[in-house]
């Protein structure tokens, strides 16, 4: 890439930072300019958003069928797994697992329903009813 | 607002304590790697120098690991191996600390800054606060420097940032314990202090084993999936998904090989041209005219992956979406694997014959 190649477009760490690019000058030699961003990585991260927003609402529309439990939902909006589910919760993954039947998430204990909370960073209430006034 | 924003993160540098200086950087641990070093004592370490010293350029696509359920592509060598590596090449000594007691982490890395030495984290970015939201996913391997402490704010050298920012305590501790693949548990890391300069003799072996190591990773691990190979198994993969997977997990598949290619604190395109810049910039301490000419296929073969990403950018905007499409996506990836590996093979049998 030569140094008047470097892409300038919008980028979103652009709006707090200009990227340092190495590229070579008219003489073939490498040196280093900024980038404000590159529209083909930007684009990237679009569809990556998109297919986040995609599971985060078919994650809410199997809570609200009564398929699985708020704690599935708040896993796919904080664009979690089960593993880190479980390793934030310092409980097995089959556990976390189990507490997204709805069937075993009524059972559960406070504590553990204000740890979920905890480690989701909302309150116990929106935890419980993520849906509510929205 | 953005701009009220951006002054509220960015803090001068005439404010701080210490004469710390910050330097922004195109990859976050060659960055930390080269400050770490200048501010010990240690100043002709250049960002492509840690790089190629350190054997940064890797490819890897894991078979049957998915990341954010896509596939699990690695274009870095694994995470500390860089600073490690240079700092072994310069006789430096390392410290690296794991903690399981976030208390004891905070503790030991606050007795570090009280005198005045500042101190390298290993970090997960989805709390990193300064970081835009787009870029806030469960990734953990990156890398910043905490200068010093003021009441409860610490001051963070960040080489994807322009300047310094700030972090309070408690938004440091999260990110130092942050959860998932590859979780930090509070990692910290230093060179020893009082560095004398490195002599030009350390630098040449440096640049050697550098080169010799980064030839054998791309070259020579056994299995399809690593190196070069790599590279062209991942191409063979393409021309499968459209059918595979259908074309919506197809695209997404694609914008993740670009976004683990092109993203901040990894790199594929803008990895070769730090290669590149490396290769000339070795040539004042091992100097044979061959590696001008290997650091131009460095380039070439950088801009064959960004023609790549662009070409993945048509099918996942939507623009291109027929077999073909995908076939000519494999094909340039195919053409990639085979350059690189002409490239490190030359740059290979170049590198033996020294001594």
């Amino acid at each position: 890439m030569k140094k008047d190649e470097i892409p300038q477009d919008n980028g979103y760490l652009g709006k707090i930072a200009r990227e340092v690019t190495y590229a070579i000058d008219e003489d073939g030699n490498y040196v280093t300019a900024q980038s404000t961003g590159w529209s083909v990585k930007e684009d990237a991260n679009d569809v990556a958003w998109e297919s986040f927003e995609r599971q985060i609402n078919e994650a809410k529309q199997k809570v609200i069928n009564g398929e699985m439990s708020p704690v599935f939902y708040w896993m796919e909006k904080r664009m979690m797994d089960v593993g880190i589910v479980a390793q934030y919760m310092r409980i097995w993954k089959w556990s976390v697992k189990r507490h997204m039947k709805p069937s075993v998430f009524k059972t559960l204990s406070e504590n553990k329903i204000r740890k979920y909370a905890e480690v989701f960073e909302i309150s116990v209430e929106e935890f419980k009813n993520p849906f509510n006034n929205k | 607002m953005l701009k009220n924003l951006k002054t509220l993160l960015i803090i001068n540098n005439r404010d701080l304590n210490s004469d710390f200086k910050h330097i922004q950087a195109a990859h976050c641990e060659n960055g930390v790697t080269t400050s770490l070093l200048a501010h010990y004592g240690i100043h002709k370490i250049t960002e492509p120098l840690a790089f190629g010293m350190g054997s940064g350029l890797f490819y890897v696509q894991l078979p049957f690991m998915k990341v954010n359920k896509g596939p699990a592509i690695s274009f870095r060598t694994l995470p500390g191996a860089i600073f490690k590596r240079t700092c072994v090449a310069l006789g430096v000594p390392v410290t690296r600390k794991k903690y399981t007691n976030r208390k004891k982490a905070m503790a030991e890395l606050d007795e570090r800054l009280v005198a005045g030495k500042p101190t390298a984290c290993q970090v997960g970015v989805y709390y990193l606060t300064y970081f835009p939201k787009e870029y806030r996913f469960h990734f953990n391997a990156h890398n910043i420097i905490v200068v010093e402490k003021n009441g409860d704010n610490y001051v963070i050298s960040d080489p994807v940032m322009e300047g310094l920012v700030t972090l309070s305590s408690y938004e440091l501790e999260r990110v130092r314990f942050a959860k998932g693949a590859f979780a930090p548990r509070g990692q910290m890391y230093y060179p020893g202090d009082n560095l004398t300069e490195a002599a030009d003799e350390q630098l040449r072996n440096g640049i050697i084993r550098g080169i010799k190591r980064n030839c054998r990773d791309m070259l020579h691990i056994p299995g399809p999936i690593a190196g070069t190979d790599g590279i062209a198994y991942t191409g063979r993969q393409i021309k499968k998904w459209k059918t595979k997977l259908g074309d919506e997990k197809a695209r997404m598949y694609l914008a993740q090989l670009v976004r683990m290619q092109e993203e901040i604190g990894t790199g594929g395109g803008g990895f070769r041209f730090i290669y590149g810049a490396f290769l000339q910039q070795a040539h004042q301490y091992l100097p044979l005219d061959e590696l001008f000419d290997i650091s131009k296929k460095f380039t070439l073969s950088g801009d064959k992956w960004r023609d790549a990403a662009i070409q993945a950018s048509g099918i996942y905007k939507g623009r291109l979406s027929s077999q073909t499409d995908y076939n000519h996506m494999s094909d340039m990836l195919i053409e990639i694997s085979d350059l690189e590996k002409t490239t490190f093979k030359q740059l290979n049998s170049m590198i033996k014959k020294v001594k």
